[in-house]
């Protein structure tokens, strides 16, 4: 076997390839589907219609694809500069935290500035979080996957303590959760009947401003270039360090704001469940997406669709709906190939 | 004065070693595949596959070393997975080790719920029993906390041992190490330096999935989702903590593992003073300490994360 580079590949192949490894995937889990005694092509379709076949289930779909498009495009800053931002499950719910601490009754502002603010303070402390294992990162080489990885685990036993212990609201009924925010900081819904809140327009602005973040300015021209050789951007006079110390600030702050859009648009309060892995499935959609912050929207979409649409097709065919996790995983690896395809062709001899 | 006491009782030392045991298994498989220099994080989803698939051979009849084996194998079969994109692709390893983690720990939930869907509880098999060994485990203390631990633990000294001499004794283990560090000096010798990562990578696969295998045939007798619960993750600190030597790495699992022990105690004493859940966070924080310490020390093998392509420099 051997591997050639590929020259001039089109854009059309490069943004094909996704959709093509995708449905790959598709093929290779319908295994699983027939094990489960159910006929994939009936399976899939049930999904499609459980995800989008109405209107409400589109609405609950974008629902779901709002805290994705915030966690995927923090995975995407911070994989262009090569730092490996784990910890977006951590930053989710310390943006969440943050947003609970100001936004029940901390302070009283119109919700014209009070939601603008909560993002922002959110943003802050997800972007203070991911500084830590960053500046472990460039000033003694401690390996940020881990200690990224490890934060998670921390911040989670955090949360736990607050919503049992200081921050438990006596009128919950025994439930761990925290109080809920004021009326100001609750993100209006976008439709009447729908729990589609104003959290998904500011995703997609957030995206297109990362987009033109990235492309337009020498901020994000100095973050593509550390992340594509170091060695060069160092040897070109960039402060290496200190861009991937900005890159962890908006990566941070990008997925603690998946956790105020969650809090104020969808629970209103704070439980150790106020996310199912958001941070985690962030890495899926911006390695879906080949990094590209305007790609995030889609493959946030799509994994969106999987999970709500999993969660139907099991209710009906009675199947798992680890299905999804599965799928998507599948999806991931099927990607990464199909990213290695547009770059190399395979000879065999 | 209590927490001294507590130490010196050999019941303390007896839990450390059995909790040691899983965390020497992944730790050793991670530091076999890292010195070939493939940084493997699918560690976490191989654990839960290894604990799932050893569980589910016995609870169908199967017979408890086939059940070792088989969770052995199923590592294996993922470390292949793993070594097809990072070495034969030359793929991100960071995130294709997560991919692999994702993908087993889904696979290991999706398949235990489609063999048993109307399981409520977790149903439970007999799982390998204390084997005290003769004449060494009469010896006063030390024979109760080292000779009277289940067949597992006794495996993981073993395969302390095993590992240190094959990679510092053996020709093989020669090369593993050479290609962690220099992959064209292996590939100017005529070896194969893609051979050597994917059995490397197999290899170290197939033990951190007998350690998974552990938690559910030895420690606990059911599986239950989410169950190897970060453990994964410790060993890949474990690994830089050891500076990539297997002595160091059983060191640090039982220091590790006495160190979880003694805050489970201290948490079950002081009462409500401190909130337990600080308590459970220590694991991690020291975890990420012990990164802090040894990084000056760090001796990365220097191709770690690095593809290796036959002609490209």
């Amino acid at each position: 076997m051997r591997m050639e580079p590929r020259e001039n590949v089109s854009v059309a192949v490069r943004a094909l390839a996704p959709l093509i490894a995708v449905a790959a995937a598709m093929a290779v889990c319908s295994v699983l589907l027939l094990w489960g005694g159910a006929s994939p092509l009936e399976g899939w379709a049930l999904m499609l219609k459980g995800a989008l076949g109405s209107r409400f289930a589109i609405t609950e779909t974008l629902t779901r694809a709002t805290p994705l498009i915030f966690t995927g495009l923090a995975a995407a800053v911070a994989f262009r500069a090569k730092l490996w931002n784990i910890g977006g499950e951590g930053q989710f719910y310390m943006g969440a935290v943050l947003a609970t601490w100001l936004g029940t009754g901390a302070l009283s502002l119109p919700p014209y500035l009070m939601i603008p603010f909560l993002f922002l303070a959110g943003a802050a402390g997800g972007g203070l979080l991911l500084l830590a294992p960053t500046l472990l990162k460039t000033r003694l080489q401690v390996d940020e996957v881990v200690t990224t990885l490890l934060l998670n685990f921390v911040v989670l036993l955090f949360v736990n303590w607050l919503v049992f212990g200081p921050w438990k609201d006596p009128m919950a009924m025994g439930w761990p959760q925290a109080a809920p925010v004021v009326d100001s900081a609750v993100l209006p819904q976008l439709f009447a009947k729908s729990r589609l809140h104003l959290g998904f327009v500011f995703a997609v602005l957030f995206a297109a401003a990362t987009w033109w973040f990235m492309r337009s300015t020498v901020w994000g021209f100095e973050i593509r270039a550390v992340g594509a050789s170091p060695k060069a951007s160092r040897f070109a006079g960039m402060p290496v360090n200190a861009v991937t110390v900005r890159t962890a600030l908006l990566s941070g702050g990008l997925a603690a704001m998946a956790g105020v859009s969650e809090l104020c648009g969808v629970k209103g309060y704070l439980t150790l469940d106020l996310s199912p892995g958001f941070g985690y499935s962030g890495i899926v959609v911006a390695m879906l997406a080949a990094l590209h912050p305007l790609g995030v929207i889609a493959s946030a979409v799509f994994v969106a669709v999987v999970y709500i649409g999993a969660d139907s097709m099991s209710r009906a065919i009675n199947i798992s709906n680890y299905i999804a996790d599965v799928t998507t995983a599948v999806c991931l690896l099927a990607v990464l190939f199909s990213m290695f395809l547009t770059k190399y062709r395979i000879r065999w001899r | 004065m209590e927490i001294l006491n507590f130490i010196l009782e050999a019941g303390f030392w007896v839990a450390t070693v059995r909790m040691a045991t899983p965390l020497i298994f992944g730790t050793l498989g991670e530091l076999l595949c890292e010195r070939a220099g493939v940084l493997n994080l699918g560690i976490e989803g191989i654990m839960a596959a290894g604990s799932m698939a050893g569980w589910t051979w016995v609870y169908f009849g199967g017979d408890l070393w086939t059940g070792v084996c088989f969770a052995a194998f199923v590592g294996a079969l993922f470390g292949l997975l793993h070594a097809l994109f990072t070495v034969h692709l030359g793929l991100s390893q960071h995130v294709t080790g997560l991919g692999i983690t994702m993908l087993a720990a889904a696979l290991s939930s999706y398949v235990f719920r489609m063999l048993l869907p109307k399981a409520t509880t977790p149903p439970k098999i007999v799982p390998f029993k204390a084997f005290a060994i003769p004449v060494l485990s009469d010896i006063p203390y030390v024979g109760n906390v080292l000779f009277n631990q289940s067949a597992l633990t006794y495996l993981a000294f073993a395969a302390v041992i095993v590992v240190a001499f094959v990679l510092f004794r053996t020709p093989v283990g020669l090369a593993i190490r050479m290609t962690g560090e220099n992959p064209m000096a292996v590939e100017a010798q005529g070896l194969s330096v893609f051979a050597i990562r994917t059995w490397t990578v197999m290899a170290g696969s197939a033990l951190m999935a007998v350690g998974g295998a552990f938690l559910t045939m030895s420690a606990f007798d059911a599986f239950y989702i989410g169950m190897v619960n970060g453990r994964g993750w410790i060993c890949i600190a474990l690994v830089v903590f050891a500076s990539w030597k297997p002595g160091k790495a059983l060191l640090g699992c039982m220091l590790f593992a006495a160190f979880d022990a003694v805050q489970m105690r201290v948490q079950q004493q002081s009462g409500m003073t401190v909130p337990y859940q600080f308590y459970l966070m220590m694991p991690y924080i020291f975890s990420i300490i012990a990164l802090i310490v040894m990084s000056r020390r760090a001796a990365y093998p220097r191709a770690l994360l690095v593809p290796f392509r036959k002609g490209e420099r």
